[in-house]
This record gives C-alpha cells, sequence and structure tokens, in this order.
C-alpha cells in the first residue's frame, strides 16, 4: 500500500560495495516506506543477493561508498545484531545448517534478542513455547522441526519455512527476504506467501527478491526494481514484473549497454 | 562501516586464575637422584613398603626414555633442573579449618571454592591441593558417617595404610611408563576416596589442585576405590599462576571397580596455558587409568581439557570383570600455541565388555589439536562392543586437528564401530545467527556448546554449567 505520507524506513542512496577486490553494487538507490512491498527483480548475479547480506551485515561485503538509513540511523555503522534487534531481517536465500544448536533455544534467544531491541521483557521457556506453537501454524510446520538442530537436514522447502517461522517470531519492520518462493511446491508457496502477507501491516514493509511472477501472483508488490549488473536499472508498478514475464530480460542488456556508454558525469 | 570482529579475535581471553599467592613455602633444594626420594619419604614419614615403591620407580625411571610418540613438540625438560618438595608452611594439617591460614582459604575462595563452613558448596565435598599439599578437606565426618574415606593421600598413608598397600600402583605400576614412573618416585600429595561394600557415596567428591609455585614440579597421586556395589562421583578442577617459563605436572591416577561398583570421574582442566606466543604454561603428562576389576563394574571418564601448554593424557579403562562398561567423554580446546595430543585406552579383556568414546576436540589459533584412542580385545573378551565417535572443530584457518585411532582385535565378530568428523565453524554461520540478533561472541558459544553437548549431559550437574561458562570464556574475546 503507497501513502506518500507514511514514514520512511529504509532509505538507501548510491550503495556501493565490494567483495574481495571485485566491486558488486555500484550505486543502488531504493527507499522504502511504512506499508510497502517491494519486488526486487534481475537476472543472476546481478547483485540482488548482494544487496540483501549488506543491508544486514555481512562481513564479507565492503561498503564502498552511499549510505544508508532505517529508521533516520546510520544502518551501516551497526553491527549486524544490532540491526536484526532493531527489526531488519533478512530471509536468506541459502539458510545454512548450524549442527547441534537446537532450533528451539536459537528461535527463543533470537526472539528475545528482537524482544529487548523492542524494550520487551524475555519471554521464559514455556510462555516461548507457547509463541513459537502459536507461529508455527502461520508456517505450518511441523513441531518437530523445534526438536532438531538449526536447518540441519531440512529440505530445501523446509529451510524457507524455517525462514519464515523466524520472521513471525521477530516481527521485523522491515523484511527482506531472498528468494524465498525459490524451491517451494505449490502448497508451501501457498503457505510461504500466506505467511508473508500475514505478516505485512501498514507500519511494516517487505523487500521479496524473486524471480517469479506466480510469487506476486499471491503478494501485489506495490514497486517492482529490476537490478542488472549491481544496480536498480528500473523501477516500476505491478505491471514490470508482468511485462519482464512475458521480454525475457534481453532488453535489460540493450539498457545495461547504453547506460555503459553514458559518461559517469550525467548519470 | 560495522567492524565485525574474526573469529580469530574471540578464541582469545585472558587468564582469570594467574595470580601468585604470596605465602611461605618450604622447598628443597632442585634436582632429583635417590636421596631426593628418600628426603620426600622422610618429610611425610612414610612406612617402608612405600619408600620401597618409591625407591623402585625412580630406579626404573633412570632407565627409561622420555616418549616421543606424541605429535608435541617442546624444548627438552631438564629434571635437574627442578623442585620435588614444595609446601604452604604451616606445620601440622589443620583439625579445624578455622585453623587454616587464611591466605590459603583466600585463595581458593579467589578460586570459586570457598572452603569455610558458612560458604561451602552444599552438596560437594573437597579436597583443596596447594602445590601438591592437601590444605584442607571439607565434610570428612558426614562422609565417614557413611564409611566413605575422603583424605589427602598423605593422610591416607598414615590413616588407612594397609589399603594404601594393597591398592596403590596395583593399576598404574610404578614402571608403567617415563612419567608415571617420575610421579611413582617423587608423588608428594592429592586425593584418597574409598567407598566400601554397597555404598552409594552421598555427595559429589571434589579435588581442586592449585599449582602456586613457579619452579616446582608437581605430582599429585590419587587413588579411588569403590568396593562391591559402590558407587561415586568425583571431580577435579585445576587452575595455576602465569609464569613465564614452563611447569612440569605429572600426575597419576588410579580407580578400582570390584563387582558392580561404579565410578564417574571428571576433570575440569584449566592449567595456565601459556600466553599467546607459546610462553609459558603448564606441560601436563598425566597417567589416568581404571580398571574395572569385578563384573558388572562402571568406569566413566569426562574430561574438559582447556588448559595447560601441552596436554598428554589417556584416561584408560582395563575392562577385566565380565559385563564391564568403560566410557571416556572428552572436550579438549586448544588456542593460539597450545598442543593437546589427548585420548584415551579401552582395554576389553572381559567377556561382553562394552565401551563408549566419545572425543570432541575444539582447535582455535596456531594450535594443535589430536585424537589418540585405542581399542583392544583380547582373547576372551568375547562379544565386548565398541562404539567411538570422534569429532573436530575447527576455529579460523591456522589450527591444526588429527585423529589416531588404533583398534587391535583378536575377536574376528566383535562390533566395534568407529565414526569420525571434522567441521568448521563457518563465518556464514555466525552470520546467520547474527543476523537473528544474537551476538557474535554468543553466536561462537552456542556452537561451540552444542558441539560439545554430548560430552556435557555426562558432567555432574553443578558442573555442567560451569564447563559451559568455561569454554565460553576461553573464547571470549575482544569483538569490535
Ligand atoms: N562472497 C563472494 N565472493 C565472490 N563473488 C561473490 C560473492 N558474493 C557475490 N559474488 C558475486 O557477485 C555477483 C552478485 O551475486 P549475488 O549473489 O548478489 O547475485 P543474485 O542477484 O542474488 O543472483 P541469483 O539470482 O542467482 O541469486 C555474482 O557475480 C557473484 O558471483
Ligand atoms: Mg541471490
Amino acid at each position: 500500500m503507497i501513502r506518500p505520507d507514511a514514514p520512511v524506513l529504509l532509505e538507501i542512496h548510491d550503495l556501493q560495495a565490494r567483495v574481495e577486490d571485485q566491486p558488486i553494487l555500484k550505486g543502488v538507490s531504493l527507499t522504502v516506506r511504512a506499508g510497502e512491498i517491494h519486488a526486487v527483480m534481475g537476472r543472476n548475479g546481478s547483485g540482488k543477493s548482494t544487496l540483501s547480506k549488506v543491508l544486514a551485515g555481512h562481513p564479507a561485503y565492503t561498503v564502498t561508498g552511499g549510505t544508508v538509513h532505517y529508521l533516520g540511523e546510520d544502518l551501516l555503522s551497526l553491527e549486524p545484531e544490532l540491526r536484526a534487534r532493531a527489526g531488519l531481517f533478512l530471509g536468506f536465500q541459502y539458510p545454512v545448517e548450524i549442527p547441534g544448536v537446537s532450533n528451539l533455544e536459537f528461535l527463543r534467544v533470537a526472539t528475545n534478542a528482537r524482544r529487548a531491541g523492542k524494550g520487551e521483557e524475555e519471554l521464559d521457556t514455556f510462555a516461548f513455547e507457547d509463541l513459537v506453537r502459536e507461529r508455527l501454524q502461520v508456517v505450518q510446520m511441523d513441531p518437530a522441526f523445534l526438536e532438531r538442530s538449526v536447518n540441519e537436514g531440512f529440505s530445501g522447502g523446509e529451510k524457507k519455512r524455517n525462514e519464515i517461522l523466524q520472521m513471525a517470531l521477530l516481527d521485523p519492520l522491515v523484511a527482506v527476504l531472498d528468494e524465498t518462493d525459490s524451491g517451494l511446491d505449490i502448497d508451501a508457496l501457498r503457505i510461504v506467501a500466506g505467511g508473508v502477507n500475514h505478516l505485512a501491516g501498514p507500519d511494516n514493509a517487505t523487500l521479496l527478491i524473486t524471480h517469479y511472477q506466480r510469487l506476486l501472483d499471491v503478494i501485489t508488490p506495490d514497486y517492482v526494481h529490476v537490478m542488472a549488473a549491481g544496480r536498480i536499472l528500473r523501477t516500476g508498478g505491478k505491471e514490470l514484473a508482468l511485462e519482464l514475464e512475458e521480454r525475457g530480460y534481453d532488453w535489460v542488456d540493450a539498457e545495461l549497454a547504453a547506460l555503459e556508454r553514458t559518461p559517469a558525469e550525467v548519470l | 562501516m560495522a567492524s565485525s570482529a574474526t573469529v580469530g579475535d574471540l578464541v582469545s581471553q585472558p587468564y582469570k586464575y594467574g595470580f601468585v599467592t604470596d605465602i611461605e613455602t618450604e622447598k628443597i633444594a632442585k634436582g632429583l637422584d635417590e636421596d631426593v626420594v628418600r628426603l620426600i619419604s622422610a618429610k611425610k614419614m612414610e612406612p617402608a613398603f612405600l619408600l620401597d615403591f618409591r625407591l623402585r620407580s625412580f630406579r626404573q625411571w633412570l632407565q627409561m626414555e622420555e616418549p616421543d610418540w606424541a605429535s608435541l613438540g617442546h624444548p627438552p625438560i631438564d629434571y635437574q633442573e627442578m623442585i620435588y618438595y614444595a609446601a604452604p608452611k604451616q606445620q601440622e594439617k589443620k583439625a579445624s579449618l578455622d585453623e587454616v591460614d587464611p591466605k590459603l582459604l583466600e585463595t581458593f575462595e579467589k578460586l570459586g571454592i570457598p572452603l569455610s563452613e558458612q560458604k561451602r558448596l552444599s552438596n560437594v565435598a573437597v579436597d583443596a591441593v596447594f602445590d601438591s599439599v592437601s590444605i584442607a578437606t571439607t565434610y570428612r565426618e558426614k562422609l565417614a558417617e557413611h564409611g566413605v574415606i575422603f583424605c589427602s593421600i598423605s593422610e591416607a598413608v598414615k590413616d588407612h595404610a594397609d589399603l594404601i598397600e594393597t591398592y596403590l600402583g596395583t593399576v598404574v605400576p610404578g614402571n608403567d611408563n617415563y612419567f608415571a614412573a617420575l610421579n611413582s618416585a617423587v608423588f608428594s600429595d592429592g586425593s584418597f576416596v574409598f567407598i566400601p561394600k554397597g555404598v552409594a557415596c552421598p555427595m559429589e567428591l571434589s579435588t581442586y589442585f592449585r599449582i602456586n609455585s613457579g619452579d616446582t614440579g608437581q605430582f599429585e597421586r590419587t587413588l579411588i576405590v569403590a568396593e562391591e556395589g559402590a558407587s561415586v562421583s568425583y571431580l577435579e578442577g585445576c587452575t595455576a599462576p602465569m609464569f613465564d617459563t614452563n611447569q612440569l605436572h605429572a600426575a597419576v591416577v588410579e580407580l578400582v571397580a570390584l563387582d558392580d561398583a561404579s565410578i564417574k570421574y571428571s576433570t575440569v582442566q584449566n592449567w595456565y596455558a601459556g600466553d599467546e606466543n607459546g610462553k609459558g604454561g603448564i606441560y601436563n603428562f598425566v597417567t589416568k587409568r581404571g580398571q574395572c576389576r569385578g563384573d558388572r563394574s562402571h568406569i566413566s571418564w569426562t574430561q574438559v581439557e582447556t588448559g595447560s601448554a601441552i596436554t598428554w593424557k589417556y584416561p584408560s579403562c582395563v575392562l577385566q570383570g565380565a559385563d564391564s562398561v568403560g566410557e571416556f567423554y572428552s572436550v579438549a580446546l586448544t588456542n593460539h600455541r597450545q598442543q593437546a595430543d589427548t585420548g584415551t585406552k579401552m582395554i576389553h579383556v572381559g567377556p561382553r565388555t562394552r565401551s563408549t568414546i566419545v572425543s570432541k576436540g575444539i582447535s582455535a589459533g596456531h594450535s594443535s589439536n589430536s585424537y589418540r584412542g585405542l581399542v583392544q580385545l583380547g582373547p576372551k573378551a568375547v562379544g565386548a562392543r565398541n562404539y567411538s565417535q570422534c569429532d573436530s572443530m575447527l576455529i579460523g584457518d591456522q589450527a591444526a586437528a588429527n585423529t589416531y585411532p588404533y583398534i587391535r582385535s583378536q575377536q574376528p565378530d566383535a562390533s566395534i564401530e568407529h565414526e569420525a568428523s571434522t567441521c568448521r565453524i563457518s563465518a556464514d554461520q555466525l552470520f546467520y545467527l547474527q543476523s537473528r540478533g544474537i551476538a557474535f561472541e554468543e553466536a561462537v558459544s552456542m556452537m561451540v556448546s552444542g558441539f560439545c553437548r554430548d560430552v556435557f549431559n555426562q558432567l555432574p550437574m553443578e558442573f555442567a554449567a560451569e564447563a559451559d561458562k568455561l569454554l565460553a570464556l576461553k573464547l571470549e574475546g575482544s569483538v569490535g
């Protein structure tokens, strides 16, 4: 839902980042207001996951230019855990397995960290069990997954559901979901989309990174951005996604080539 | 820019027990010969059989060579440069704690081991050993009501000479190996535990070893005997001040379990490990062995090894009695330049004997951490079984982990299972936890304690949390 007067939650300005010596983000700008759903699309390797990880503070990426403001504050100066406690959530494209750490314990510690960030008191084991059982229903996940190690041996789709479960527990203000729809069967897709819709409200915002229109059929984006070679090449409404579906990305190459020819000072 | 700490930064934690207590000590001149062995025995007013044992061991030690098969490297140890007897100057062991030198009580209080009546741990009896001399043992009377003997080995030599003569050196003979022979010649003190037939020891027993002197070798001797149907859980803790010279610690522990007896022996070892460049620290060459002498007896070793510059230690079980059970649960953490070569030996002698080995090695910094274990099934060990699991966790990319499992079986049909794994704490795993609001240090400690859970579950309840904290401390550091 677009409300021009809604508060700005996330303001990315000319963000540039590299991994090792390789520049990847080459000037991304994006403004996200409360209540909005943004879709970020683009070819493999265009920098979508990099953008999400830079926002979350992954140490492998070095920011070389630009600014990011989150709730008016300098996001990039915060440790990753502080970003999370302040309500920034990243649903990973490839959630890692953490053998030996119980999922339940992990979810409880994470939930309490976020609650501390909101100035709420810690939930004890029992109160947390109640909460987690309730939230499990949002993603229709079997409670047995709580007893296992974090993501260990989870199928691709189960890992994604576990991400949405975390989102449901952490009550984010800005959720960046990196291809949460990839690898999901039809039912799971509906459940995950239902979960996202359920959690999206007028006070928070969602950034959906996806390759597929089928997700955008169930979660209607307010904006669609197309990334190419580390930039947002074009921004439009939900029709842009349909256009991409129809025309593919070839036109992107042409636009990109034109852009590369343009002297930098004109940009 | 957010400056995230590397895992390397995190595993460096200043040692909290590095202080020295300023107390008057009685020491003999450095160096070792037969006269020194006699002098130690004389100072302790020992009976002839013990002096005999010491002298025999000493003569055998002279014939032996320091072992060099472990994956350890250190400059040669000069055995003549060491002092073999040091004791805090307080005359007799005090009948009442009130008479113990307050400086000593203070030292133990500082270490978290309050000994005074009001503050002591409620369900744990403690023998406090300072520079190889026992200074106090709590709850002795209460234990005596149950027939349990818990005292220093020196006292046991005086008060229970028959038991010492019957059992000392029967599990680890005086010529067992180089360091055991040295210990047998010069051992100073340690703990003695005797649980009579049919008695379940009513509380945890614990010995806390504190090294204070800088130039003194430490040679403790511990003996635990559980008679038929008896059971006991015993815990050993150790710390030492920071000196930039290396100190030798060569202890011997012997356990004897008769029919249906059970002994659970846990160690939380936190000797000074040396600095980040490997200067100083304890050389820990320890021989620990339990003998399941009786049928259906049970001996379980649990160790959390976090300290020492060098750890050379293989707590073992000789499974003699039919259906006896041996267990070894180990967490060994090395950091900086620490070296550990540790594991176990499970010697299956009797029929249907069973053993379980769970070893978790964590290597960080430039350290080296080796598991070395032997599973041996003799000709009579029909139906014997072993399960071994050896996991290594690497933190950073400078540390080394090795596994050396040896199997010698004369039982072609025996079931021997061995599993091994190696994992690395990855930046992506840590980032995943951080991205859920969990601080870097807590993330590392969650992963490490998850890795060690199978072992921590074996520790007596009172100490499981302690061990968790200890590892977290060892891994804590300067974030940011
Ligand atoms: N840690 C890294 N080391 C080396 N190269 C990297 C790293 N992370 C990203 N890259 C490179 O940066 C580019 C952008 O990667 P990114 O993962 O952001 O793409 P993406 O848009 O998410 O692609 P996909 O749609 O396939 O998920 C790629 O060429 C990738 O190989
Ligand atoms: Mg991606």
